[in-house]
């Protein structure tokens, strides 16, 4: 039963992670319609940037600080360089333009800092909380809480501020958002920097969690793509939700399947769950289906 | 004082859909813009309010001038800072976000915390039955609650001039009359200017000082309310007639004015 809990709770800790990024994500899709194929590169770029700022002896909080600004930045620009002059351009475009920008972002971060680990240095003591019978890393905890606080504070972001009500306005129509003086532009850059920020704080936790970081970290970021397809594309409780059944799925067929059937069951199981659920829920669990009033 | 001089509109670099078009808005006024399908009219209140750019659509030209200042190369969003605020054809509600969400929409320009919650229950005022659905998604709502949530919008932004696109379309003959009762209202209480464009050419003259008659993308005729209802031709085609049966003379006359006209 320990084993379990030990399991699951690591599930819901990747997985909280795994739901950050793939809020970045869905905000992306909901204000624009497009898939941003480049999301697991914000991730290792977060990652690096901010491992380069420790590094060179920034205190972890200001590094952290540091890259959420840069991630700010790095998303404005890609708004206003990449994606600004293929507005009008058919969505299918745009989004081969993300896959193109992931390899260009991918080699940037290669040929700037090789393909070696960099480990992270220990941020938390390696001193478990118990929670009940369960010992917790604090680590584990932390990225826990900060992963809740991010997730919740988004959440109450796009139900009443202004602007995140601006955001889900403009993923319905933009013609009419631009009608109430909202503009469309403000609100793309707006959405690529919330992307960009939540990818890179996901980057740093997951190489806080695994010690430090290096390419595959990019892998990771691209599994947001199956929790917002399970999720429903267009839906933040979705990415939430989504993410913790991909996390858990993912550690408890890791802990108890992989031993019987000699690996990879691990990666692949939460492929096996989406398919299923997709038979079942074509929209994804918590996708948008049109209103049709009869 | 909203004016038109002589615009051409041109949608994918070769539909040419405004044929210099000339109108004026004094303040304070409702003016109705009439004809029949695919006239023009909702081209022409896209070309004021900036959205011709979403559909590919440009003012190629002529000038459009609001208080003395040209609009025409302003982005949409601009020109509803300036006080101009478009009412779509269709209502165009933002369907999945709540009646009080799609309320606040309509005040996103402003910041006036105090003005905003005071002009939001000057819209429940206006529109009762809207207060019982705050909480209630707005793809829900039946046509006529939706047009009055989408002229709400519209009050929020506290604009000088509204642009109204057929708020008749899909009402009852009741409910278009509460509508343009309340149009008249908001013009007189609030002096907002109106441009209202309709299909519906007896409830629009109904309220409004000024007419003009558009067709294939040009004024072919204009006046006081009173000079256009009794004007023939307008009689005949779009006041329903005159009881009198449509002849071939009354056709071909118009066709000549038309002509003539344009
Ligand atoms: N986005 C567009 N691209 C190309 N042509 C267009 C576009 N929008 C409108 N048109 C054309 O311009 C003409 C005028 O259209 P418009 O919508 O302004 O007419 P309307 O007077 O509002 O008609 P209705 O009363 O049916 O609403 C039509 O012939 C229409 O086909
Ligand atoms: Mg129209």
């Amino acid at each position: 039963m320990e084993f379990f809990f030990q399991l699951a709770l690591n599930g819901v800790v990747v997985g909280s992670i795994y739901a950050l990024v793939a809020l970045g994500f869905v905000i992306i899709y909901k204000s624009s319609g497009v898939l941003n194929f480049a999301q697991g590169e914000f991730l290792l770029l977060g990652g690096y940037v901010f491992w380069a700022l420790v590094e060179n002896h920034a205190p972890w909080p200001y590094a952290a600080a540091l890259t959420i600004l840069f991630s700010i930045v790095l998303g404005l620009a890609l708004e206003r360089l990449i994606l600004r002059p293929m507005i009008g351009e058919p969505i299918i475009s745009v989004i081969m333009v993300t896959l193109g920008l992931s390899s260009v972002l991918r080699a940037i971060v290669l040929g700037i800092w090789g393909t070696d680990t960099r480990p992270y240095p220990e941020l938390f003591s390696s001193q478990p909380i118990m929670v009940g019978p369960v010992p917790i890393s604090q680590g584990y905890l932390f990225s826990m809480v900060i992963s809740a606080a991010l997730l919740l504070a988004f959440t109450l972001f796009f139900r009443y501020s202004r602007v995140g009500i601006a955001m889900r306005a403009t993923a319905f129509s933009q013609e009419v958002a631009q009608s109430m003086g909202i503009s469309v532009r403000s609100i793309f850059a707006i959405s690529w920097s919330i992307a960009a920020v939540v990818s890179a704080l996901g980057g740093i936790l997951l190489g806080a969690l695994r010690g430090g970081v290096d390419g595959s970290l990019s892998v990771l970021g691209l599994k947001a793509l199956p929790v917002v397809i399970l999720g429903g594309l267009d839906s933040i409780a979705g990415a939430i939700v989504g993410g913790l059944v991909i996390g858990i799925l993912e550690n408890l067929s890791g802990g108890y399947l992989d031993p019987l059937m000699g690996g990879g069951v691990k990666e692949v199981a939460p492929f096996v769950v989406l398919v299923l659920i997709l038979m079942v829920k074509p929209y994804g669990l918590f996708g948008k289906i049109k209103i049709e009033r009869v | 004082m909203l004016r038109l001089k002589n615009i051409e509109v041109i949608y994918d670099d070769v539909i040419l859909v405004l044929k210099g078009l000339s109108l004026e808005v004094p303040s304070g006024r409702i003016v109705a813009l009439l004809g029949p399908n695919g006239a023009g009219k909702s081209t022409t209140l896209k070309a004021i309010s900036g959205l011709l750019a979403t559909e590919e659509g440009e003012v190629t030209d002529g000038a459009i001038e609001f208080d003395g200042q040209r609009i025409e190369k302003l982005r949409a969003e601009q020109i509803v800072r300036l006080g101009i605020f478009q009412v779509m054809e269709g209502r165009r509600v933002f369907e999945d976000l709540t009646v009080d969400d799609n309320i606040t929409m309509g005040g996103y320009i402003r910041s006036d915390r105090a003005g905003l919650r005071r002009d939001r229950d000057l819209c429940f005022d206006y529109f009762p039955q809207l207060k019982n659905l705050r909480g209630k998604l707005a793809g829900y709502l039946s046509g006529g609650e939706q047009q009055m949530l989408a002229i709400s919008r519209a009050l929020m932004a506290r604009p000088r001039c509204i642009l109204l696109d057929e708020p008749s379309l899909g009402l009852s003959p009741k409910l278009v009359q509460e509508i343009f009762g309340i149009i008249r209202k908001i013009n007189e209480q609030e002096k907002t200017t109106i441009l209202l464009v309709e299909q519906n050419a007896n409830q629009a003259l109904a309220i409004a000082h000024f007419a003009y008659l558009m067709e294939g993308g040009r004024v072919v005729l204009e006046g006081e309310t009173d000079k256009v209802k009794a004007n023939e031709d307008v009689k005949e085609f779009y006041l329903g007639g005159t009881g009198g049966k449509r002849d071939y003379k009354a056709v071909k006359s118009y066709r000549r004015r038309k002509r003539w006209l344009s």
